[in-house]
């Protein structure tokens, strides 16, 4: 194959993607764009979310999502250096924790729903809760993060780990100094898919977070999740289509903001650590 | 001195103790479906899940198979059309976008990811539904399934390739360099071989997630319980099953339901256990 | 890890603040379970029942049907949510029907038929019928949209046309009535059966789709509010024996006519009282 003719398929590849994107993301702008004002942020929702607007709705959705990241990213960073770190190629343990994330990536969102619902709600007693939904999504988005950030944190080269031993630093110390900031691009990259898998998760948050389209008050309280929003609205509500356009526009310009964030987070923090020679 | 071994002392279990967790999660879910599709268990009715002609759980009919391979039609339909196109936009990110070509492609490869599967599965039925149904009716079959799956998998096959191709050593590219091979020859000799291992996973999670996928699926592909026989067929997955009759099915039909959800989650072990035997192979860095 | 000791405090102290919340128990609180065909109606029943009652908290949460007549059961509902009547298995809690849900037959906006007899329908269904043009209709090829098993209006619609689901020959199976009209407006050949109110509204908004009538009767609100429609299936909240306290003040709402306007609101049938 000539040159000439790879480059321009690899071109070609990227404008089918872009073309699909522009698609769907152009169908959207057409049957929702007019829906869109600064009041549709800032208002209670009315009439089954026909009218009024998705305030509190928003803000269950942000609660949800943090409480979701402030579970997987310890947990998920830790595993991840667990698993570069500490096992070798070929651990039975390693492979057991790798295998099972990967499995876990497959189980579909109902099941995770229903078993959300069984564990955090029921047995747990956090009931139908932001909290719950906040933490059956961070099951979730733990394989595809985990297995990200250890792609990223092998691909640092074994010199570093082997310098920085002979100057005599201490494995946390590596760790935190030299080893996450040089990951932090494929870091970033999990979490931006995580974040995504999270926004866009709908079967699961409602047997866990519910329903309610109220004001929550309290990370135990009910919250309607965008997603489950949307659903609700081109699903369930006789004429809601146009309010269900309107929301998924905004949950898009929010995915934006918050992986803009983690990518300028990501390279901030690499900057600032390390300086390739 | 002692100051950061005490460090290192807990850091190592604390580390265990957090994987352990994450891979503790798999087991709970397995636990939960299994306690709900105990019913079943020592009824004929397991036998009935591979022998039964079809499901029609109100009369007593169990039968998954057609949905399994549903099931897996749809998911590998989805990587044939999402593999290609993912590697292909990993290396456009990588090697061939201006800088800031490449921030707004990914900026956009990493925006659907998060668009949820409702929307998806609106934007299906409302727009590639009634084209599909313009060349042959019903229009909502395995085809429009295999692609809205692929549209969905896309950031995922995406960005976990870009980044094992942004993880291969430079010295690997600059020796191809140095022998003269063309970018071409360095990008699919040299670094896509590196990066091997990364694609592969990033094509296997996104697998598992087309086979995982519920709502989208649920609105394009029809929802006729029969083998992928036609790429234009309507067909049934297992996930849009249990999504479709979970609402309303009590007893027996709801534990059949739950059977199908570990069927499903057996089936996805499978495929990673083949894809960690695969990838043993040690790669050329 | 210095840097991160501020983040540390800041983040464990709103953490903190967000649970502490928590310690108030509302003091009335009721939680109602079920089909997410009634859950839109009953959260807004609730809101104006909130709003009339201050103090009181209502949390109407989906799951379908089932759930709801399990979580009423149970006890972790007080209330549950069952769009159809109850089961000889369920006479151990009580239904109290808060509006009714007409069934009607749609083709799509452009199908030249206007009337189809039982036979015709039932023989589509069937799958012995498989072109319009076998009706008097287009030459065009019939897509058949049926309803997945275990909803009450598949059982409906089985009773009315006396077929089993195994014989029936579907291109499509679905399982909202919004997935219903969608399905349906996507395809000009196609046929279906939807909540009437729900298909009245969609064709007044120029979706394309029409209902048509059913045994010479017109499939419209006002004929199954009269009556005069042959399908339809009943909205109910179920309790556990006749409910009590909180719960019954709310089911005393939703029976009333206060909230007869919500029910047309979703564009189902208020019951006559």
């Amino acid at each position: 194959m000539s040159e000439r003719v790879f480059t321009s398929a690899i071109w070609l590849g990227a404008g089918v993607v872009t073309a699909f994107f522009l698609w769907l993301l152009g169908d959207l702008v057409w049957q929702g764009a007019a829906h869109l004002s600064v009041s549709f942020l800032l208002s209670d929702t009315l009439d089954s979310g026909r009218s009024g607007g998705i305030a509190a709705i928003l803000l269950s959705t942000l609660l949800i999502l943090a409480v979701a990241l402030l579970a997987a990213i310890p947990l998920g960073l830790m595993s991840a250096v667990w698993l570069t770190e500490y096992t070798r190629r070929d651990n039975a343990w390693g492979d057991a924790v790798r295998m099972s994330l990967d499995v876990l990536a497959g189980v579909p969102s109902i099941v995770f729903g229903l078993f959300g619902n069984a564990f955090f709600s029921v047995y747990l007693g956090l009931g139908f809760s932001i909290v719950s939904g906040g933490l059956t999504l961070a099951c979730m988005i733990l394989p595809i993060f985990i297995r990200t950030s250890e792609a990223g944190l092998s691909a640092v080269s074994d010199d570093w780990r082997r310098n920085a031993a002979a100057l005599g630093m201490s494995r946390a110390s590596v760790l935190w100094h030299v080893l996450l900031p040089t990951a932090a691009p494929a870091i970033a990259a999990g979490l931006m898919l995580g974040v995504g898998r999270a926004t866009a998760e709908t079967a699961a948050l409602i047997f866990t977070s519910g329903y309610v389209d109220r004001m929550p008050t309290s990370l135990l309280d009910s919250g309607r999740a965008l997603a489950v929003h949307i659903y609700d609205l081109s699903m369930n509500v006789t004429g809601g289509d146009q309010a269900a356009y309107a929301s998924a526009l905004v949950l898009i310009i929010l995915i934006v903001f918050i992986n803009t964030g983690a990518w300028a987070l990501s390279e901030r923090w690499l900057a600032r650590k390390v300086t390739f020679s | 001195m002692n100051n950061f071994r005490v460090t290192d002392r807990w850091l190592a279990p604390a580390l265990g103790v957090a994987a352990a967790g994450s891979g503790l999660i798999l087991l709970l879910v397995l636990a939960f479906l299994l306690r709900e599709a105990a019913p079943l268990w020592g009824s004929h009715a397991v036998l009935g899940f591979v022998l039964d002609a079809s499901w029609y759980p109100l009369e007593g009919q169990f039968g998954m198979l057609p949905m399994v391979a549903a099931s897996l039609a749809a998911a590998l339909g989805a990587l044939l059309l999402a593999a290609p196109l993912g590697i292909i936009s990993a290396i456009f990110l990588n090697f061939l976008a201006p800088p800031a070509v490449a921030r707004s492609y990914r900026m956009m490869v990493a925006l659907l990811a998060g668009i949820p599967s409702v929307v998806f599965g609106l934007w299906g039925l409302t727009v590639l539904v009634p084209l599909i149904a313009r060349w042959q009716p019903p229009g909502a079959s395995l085809l429009a399934a295999m692609m809205i799956l692929a549209l969905m998998i896309l950031p995922t096959v995406t960005l976990t390739s870009a980044s094992a191709i942004a993880a291969v050593p430079q010295n690997l590219q600059q020796g191809a360099a140095a022998l003269g091979l063309t970018r071409q020859g360095m990008i699919l000799r040299v670094v896509l071989p590196a990066a091997r291992g990364g694609i592969t996973n990033g094509i296997l999670l996104s697998g598992a997630r087309a086979l995982g996928e519920t709502m989208a699926v649920l609105m394009v592909a029809g929802n006729v319980v029969q083998y992928p026989l036609g790429l234009l067929q309507p067909v049934r997955v297992l996930t849009a099953n249990i999504a479709l009759e979970m609402a309303y099915a009590t007893d027996a039909h709801r534990a059949a339901l739950f059977a199908s959800g570990l069927l499903l989650t057996l089936v996805v072990m499978l495929l990673a256990w083949l894809a960690i035997r695969a990838n043993r192979q040690v790669s050329y860095v | 890890m210095r840097a991160l000791l501020p983040i540390i405090r800041i983040a464990s102290a709103s953490v903190l603040l967000l649970f502490w919340q928590m310690s108030h128990a509302a003091t009335d609180r009721l939680v109602i379970t079920g089909s997410s065909t009634i859950a839109p109606l009953a959260a807004e029943m609730a809101k104006r029942f909130e709003q009339q009652n201050p103090g009181v908290r209502v949390d109407v949460q989906s799951g379908g049907s089932s759930r709801g007549i399990a979580d009423a059961r149970s006890g972790l509902a007080d209330i549950g949510m069952a769009s159809r009547g109850l089961k000889d298995s369920e006479k151990d809690l009580t239904p109290h029907t808060i509006a009714m849900d007409g069934v009607g037959i749609i083709l799509h906006k452009t199908n030249a038929i206007s009337v189809l007899s039982d036979e015709h329908i039932k023989a589509i269904y069937r799958g012995q019928i498989k072109n319009w043009k076998e009706v008097g209709g287009q030459d065009l090829a019939i897509t058949v949209v049926n309803k997945a098993e275990g909803r009450s209006t598949l059982e409906l619609f089985l009773h009315y046309t006396g077929l089993k689901n195994s014989e029936i020959k579907a291109q499509m199976v679905i399982g909202d009535n919004q997935q219903g009209i969608k399905s349906v407006a996507a395809n000009p050949g196609a046929i279906g059966y939807v909540s009437i109110g729900t298909a009245e509204y969609e064709e007044n908004h120029g979706t394309a789709i029409k209902l048509i009538s059913l045994h010479g009767v017109a499939a419209t609100v006002a004929n199954v509010k009269n009556g005069a429609f042959p399908l339809s299936r009943p909205l109910n909240l179920v309790t556990k024996g006749a409910p009590v306290g909180l719960a019954k003040r709310f089911v005393d709402f939703a029976l009333s006519k206060a909230v007869d306007d919500l029910v047309e609101a979703q564009f189902f049938v208020p019951l006559t009282h």
